[in-house]
């Protein structure tokens, strides 16, 4: 067990000890430090790559293949593997604690293949690479770190430390008004921060493992120490920050979470309430949007590439991670605000990119878009009371994760498509554009594949998951799943629309029609390694469900589990809770055939 | 005969006990003899002070042995004047590792020329044994006569750089205010000792707890209010607590950043000590017996008043620091807003202080951590400060712009600092915060937990300010000057900064050893 732990620690601090190691490098060996960073991005990814791969023999004498056989990752195991916690700061009873489930690793593996791209797209970036190369390694371990932490204190501290790196790396390489972008993402994440430290500390002072029974704290992954403790007869609550923990206690009858703390609302409730607030800022969502097209505007290309492709999802993973298993409650009775906000995201997003006459400003907007679809998905909790039925709510969320590897995919894609473009002419205006086909055939052809994957053209990878969230949400209310539908004629309006403008055309007529050159070979892979990836996932999604399903479904069978058990309890002591805002599940027959991508 | 005995032992225990302090008050003869015997050694003050500090902080240190526990089993000494305990012993370790570095600093910027050395050292080591009284006292008179110790050469010090009108003006500020609020708080102190006839702490809090029993307070309710209201405006000018904080800004922007530098780190961290020696101590540290009903009025007062002057505190300071453009002024209001942020944890420990005693000295622990992290987080930025004065002889942050591209160690560090400041993991001051939001929220007080966390993002704008003159703005200077990291000023910078990451990972050794100075049980 402790292999994994080491396995996951290396996977994560590599990249910072990369970037320890460049601080030696002369700043002029601008080549060296290049390489050496998408060295070790590709490393990284290799490692990571190491988890999908099969087990080698297992009875091997060699220890390090026998090492290397351990560290894999069984696909159809819906726990956590590799989870092995060490005291940190027990003073806190905060462990050093990394694993790996079905969740989070489509993201991690998302994480460290853009991050190679990435990389390799920041050829681009000529001013202070080494100053660049040192927080761009910094921040993929931000990344990484947040996707495999499963104590919530580390997890705070990995999301914190992105912020820097990403603060710099907007002010000092971006655009003209990299100052203000760089500020405001600042602001805006902090203030997310700040609510969610908020919510932190209102739960782990309100929890006590010693309220588990015994074999949920086995499962807890507790570290030696604080399990020990936990079966010391002592008078004081044991609270602590395991997410596992955290989860178990609040699906637990009687939860400690119930408990009222505000205006007559649960613990609960105000947890999710500013988790959610917290998350949906980092995804994000209509109305805390607004720094998102400022940042992805001003950022250099490969660092949209990574905004757009990872730290977006990291609000998506912490709502499914988080705010769900641990605050059921809450999400039961804010299902309907979380679905307002995603679809009005996913509406407002796509009308916004019509409007946009800068390339950058409309990929941003269709990320606000498409993110919707995310929130819609997980929120669309359309477990019916006396029903329980959690097939479409699987759909949802299965839908939702889906959605963000494939959102990574095709916003990467698109982000390096603009950039390209970009470094060429040195302007974004869509109406100075045109023609492009005729100069650029290859990078045409990609930019389609990738621009139609955001479409959500079927066969592509876009398509799995906004499906499956419009499906599941048409059990949860019809009028959300009409208008979802709908959104995806307005995001197919103005992609068309922006092929149109962009690449078909008579003839470039913008400024320095000169510079339109083919693709190099860098960003030639760069681009096809996208759109390829586009394609397996469209044709092929079982690839990632494998992995996925069994850990969503597990999630959210259990939240049924809760559901049903409070709604007993309800019963029993004279109160049925009859959700008003859920409507009547008569559309089983609808979707009876299609299965849920579990089956 | 017998007697004589035991008050030569109780004697010899005391000057033992009091070993550190005894260092620096010989140490300031040596300083004084010095120069007469050698009027050429130019170094040789810097020398004799680095000793003495270092010699004193061995004798405080907690190496030697373990801590008797404050308002359980803590030490008198000096016939009951003074106490010996893991609250003084820990905040004495602070405050004389602090003075050990600030000798290097102040040797490494060169201020007090080497004819002036001696006489701003034994000014010095003077309010540093006025501090450790402070840190320590167990009597309301040894606690004023600690707070004069520390204060009047502080005043001395702010205009010691006789040539600047500014620094005259500064002193002059700092003596006027200082005076007034310790004339106050002698008040205080007479009035609250009239009313519970005795001036030792322990001793008055067993009074005022037969007081609160017999719950009508024999109607003396408004002299104990007024009293402590009064005690409150000498510690809140230490502070530079709103509304006692006009001093600071102009002291600051006035006098040598060297001056605001121990202003802002060791002479909060004494007043700190005193005021939770005091409001805890007043109460028995929860241990007396004491009705309910009858301590819930003075529980509230206390947590009440202590609240509101934490959260204007913050705010204010937080607020204020906006607008500034001299560096030395802005971390002056940062400084202000720490003070807050530290006062909180008080307010903390009186709220669960009669609910659950152990709470009330976690609330302690994390004080002493927050001093800590606070330590080296101020210094590092007070000592780039300096460093960055001596390059450019200017103060105003719009001329530090675009440093990066002359001295990029210097602004790692500067910006580790104040993002430290900010309170961003996985650095000291997050540790530090995370440490005090947690003594908040187990003592209740959930509202001042949310006006600390909101300060947090206010106070994130006006330290980037800084960082983004620095890193992204074109330098107005030409040519721009250095600092490099490769010098002694820029190996000071580094060692201080380290601290300031190490203790943001690694919090936990020294997080134990202040829940031992506080107390805490495990």
């Amino acid at each position: 067990m402790v292999a994994g732990l080491v396995f996951l620690s290396i996977v994560v601090f590599l990249p910072a000890f990369g970037a320890l190691v460049l601080m030696f490098f002369p700043s002029h060996a601008e080549r060296a430090i290049r390489r050496t960073t998408l060295g070790v991005t590709l490393v990284v990814f290799l490692l990571t790559l190491r988890l999908v791969l099969p087990g080698l023999h297992a009875a091997s004498q060699n220890p390090l293949e026998q090492v290397l056989h351990d560290v894999r990752f069984a696909a159809g195991e819906p726990g956590y593997q590799h989870a092995y916690a060490v005291p940190w700061i027990s003073s806190f009873h905060i462990d050093y604690f990394l694993g790996v489930d079905g969740i989070s690793l489509p993201l991690v593996l998302l994480t460290s293949f853009l991050s190679v791209l990435a990389a390799a797209a920041s050829w681009s970036v000529t001013k202070h690479v080494k100053a660049y190369s040192i927080l761009f390694l910094l921040l993929e371990t931000g990344m990484l770190g947040v996707f495999l932490a499963l104590d919530f204190f580390l997890f705070y501290v990995f999301w914190e430390v992105m912020l820097l790196p990403m603060y710099f790396l907007i002010g000092v390489w971006g655009g003209p008004r990299r100052e203000y972008a760089a500020i405001k993402f600042f602001l805006f994440t902090l203030v997310g921060s700040v609510l969610m430290l908020i919510a932190i500390l209102l739960l782990y002072f309100a929890s006590d493992v010693r309220q588990l029974p015994e074999n949920a704290r086995r499962e807890s992954f507790l570290s030696q120490e604080v399990m020990v403790k936990s079966l010391a007869p002592s008078e004081k609550p044991l609270h602590t920050f395991n997410l596992i923990a955290l989860a178990k206690l609040g699906q637990m009858p009687d939860s400690p979470f119930q408990e009222p703390v505000l205006g007559g609302k649960s613990v609960a409730w105000w947890a999710f309430l500013l988790l959610l607030i917290g998350f949906l800022i980092k995804v994000p969502a209509v109305p805390v949007h607004t720094w998102l097209p400022d940042a992805h505007v001003e950022a250099p290309t490969p660092i949209s590439m990574i905004l757009a492709g990872i730290l977006l999802k990291m609000g998506g993973y912490g709502i499914i991670r988080i705010c769900y298993p641990i605050c059921p409650q809450g999400g039961y009775e804010l299902a309907w605000f979380v679905c307002l906000l995603g679809i009005v995201s996913m509406v407002y997003g796509a009308l916004a990119a019509m409007a946009q006459q800068d390339f950058k400003r409309l990929v941003a907007y269709s990320s606000v878009s498409h993110m919707g679809y995310v929130v819609l998905g997980l929120g669309a909790w359309s477990l019916m009371p006396g029903l329980y039925d959690p097939q479409y709510w699987k759909m949802g969320m299965n839908g939702a994760m889906f959605q963000m590897i494939a959102h990574g995919i095709s916003s990467a894609g698109m982000f390096f498509v603009v950039g390209v473009l970009y470094d060429r002419v040195h302007h974004r205006d869509l109406n100075q554009f045109g023609g492009i086909f005729g100069r650029m055939p290859v990078y045409t052809a990609l930019s389609i594949v990738i621009f139609f994957a955001a479409l959500g053209l079927p066969g592509l990878c876009g398509f799995v998951g906004e499906i499956l969230v419009i499906f599941a949400a048409f059990s949860y209310s019809r009028a959300l799943a009409v208008i979802g539908a709908s959104v995806m004629v307005l995001t197919a309006g103005y992609i068309l629309w922006t092929i149109r403008r962009v690449y078909l055309g008579a003839e470039y007529r913008g400024p320095h029609a000169e510079a339109l050159s083919p693709l190099t070979t860098r960003e030639f892979l760069i681009a096809a390694t996208l759109s390829v990836a586009a394609v397996v996932f469209g044709v092929y999604p079982q690839a990632i469900f494998r992995y996925m399903a069994p850990s969503v479904n597990r999630t959210i069978d259990e939240l049924a589990e809760w559901m049903k058990r409070e709604a007993n309890l309800h019963a029993a002591s004279g109160h049925i809770s009859h959700p008003s805002d859920l409507e009547s599940g008569q559309t089983e027959d609808l979707l009876s055939h299609r299965d849920a991508p579990s089956q | 005969m017998i007697d004589l005995h035991r008050t030569l032992d109780h004697l010899s225990f005391s000057l033992s006990a009091w070993g550190p302090e005894l260092v620096l008050c010989a140490g300031i003869v040596v300083l004084l003899l010095s120069r007469m015997v050698f009027p050429l050694g130019r170094y040789l003050p810097f020398v004799i002070s680095l000793i003495v500090c270092c010699l004193a902080l061995f004798l405080a240190g907690p190496w030697n042995g373990t801590w008797p526990i404050v308002g359980e089993n803590s030490v008198p000494i000096f016939s009951g004047l003074l106490a010996w305990d893991g609250l003084g012993a820990f905040l004495k370790t602070l405050i004389l590792g602090f003075s050990a570095l600030f000798v290097v600093f102040l040797w490494l910027s060169g201020f007090p020329k080497p004819a002036h050395a001696t006489d701003f050292l034994v000014l010095y080591l003077g309010a540093v044994v006025g501090m450790c009284v402070m840190v320590s006292a167990e009597h309301l008179l040894l606690a004023f006569l600690g707070m004069e110790m520390a204060s009047v050469p502080s005043y001395v010090l702010a205009g010691f750089d006789r040539r600047a009108r500014q620094s005259a003006e500064a002193a002059m500020k700092f003596a006027v205010f200082g005076a007034a609020s310790a004339g106050v708080m002698l008040y205080g102190i007479s009035l609250l000792g009239g009313v519970l006839g005795t001036f030792s702490i322990p001793q008055m809090a067993d009074q005022l707890m037969l007081l609160a029993a017999s719950g009508d307070y024999h109607g003396q309710a408004v002299i104990l209010v007024l009293s402590s209201l009064m005690i409150l405006v000498g510690l809140a000018f230490k502070l530079s607590a709103v509304p006692f904080h006009f001093w600071l800004p102009d002291v600051f922007e006035g006098a040598a950043a060297e001056v605001g530098t121990f202003l802002s780190v060791v002479s909060k961290a004494a007043a700190l000590g005193l005021l939770t020696r005091l409001v805890l101590g007043l109460l028995g540290y929860g241990v007396l017996e004491a009705t309910n009903a009858g301590v819930l009025p003075i529980v509230t007062f206390l947590v009440v008043t202590l609240s509101l002057l934490s959260a204007a505190t913050c705010t204010y300071g937080n607020l204020a620091a906006y607008g500034q453009n001299n560096i030395k002024r802005l971390l002056g209001y940062s400084t202000i807003a720490h003070a807050g942020y530290m006062l909180m944890p008080i307010a903390a420990a009186v709220a669960v202080l009669f609910r659950d005693a152990s709470l009330a000295r976690w609330a302690i622990a994390t004080l002493l951590f927050y001093l800590v992290t606070y330590l080296f987080m101020n210094f590092a930025a007070f000592a780039t400060v300096t460093f960055l004065r001596n390059a450019f002889r200017s103060e105003t942050i719009a001329d530090f712009a675009g440093l990066i591209r002359t001295s990029p160690g210097v602004v790692v560090c500067m910006s580790l600092a104040l993002f430290s400041l900010v309170g961003l993991p996985p650095l000291a001051g997050f540790a530090g915060k995370f440490a005090i939001f947690s003594s908040l929220v187990f003592g209740g007080l959930w509202s001042l937990f949310v006006i600390a966390a909101i300060n947090t993002v206010l106070s994130l704008f006006y330290y980037v300010r800084i960082i983004k003159t620095m890193v992204f703005d074109v330098p107005v200077r030409d040519p721009l000057p250095q600092v490099r990291l490769a010098s002694p000023k820029g190996i000071f910078l580094a060692v201080l900064t380290v601290p300031v990451i190490v203790l943001g990972i690694l919090w936990q050794p020294v997080f134990m050893l202040a829940c031992r100075a506080a107390g805490y049980p495990w």
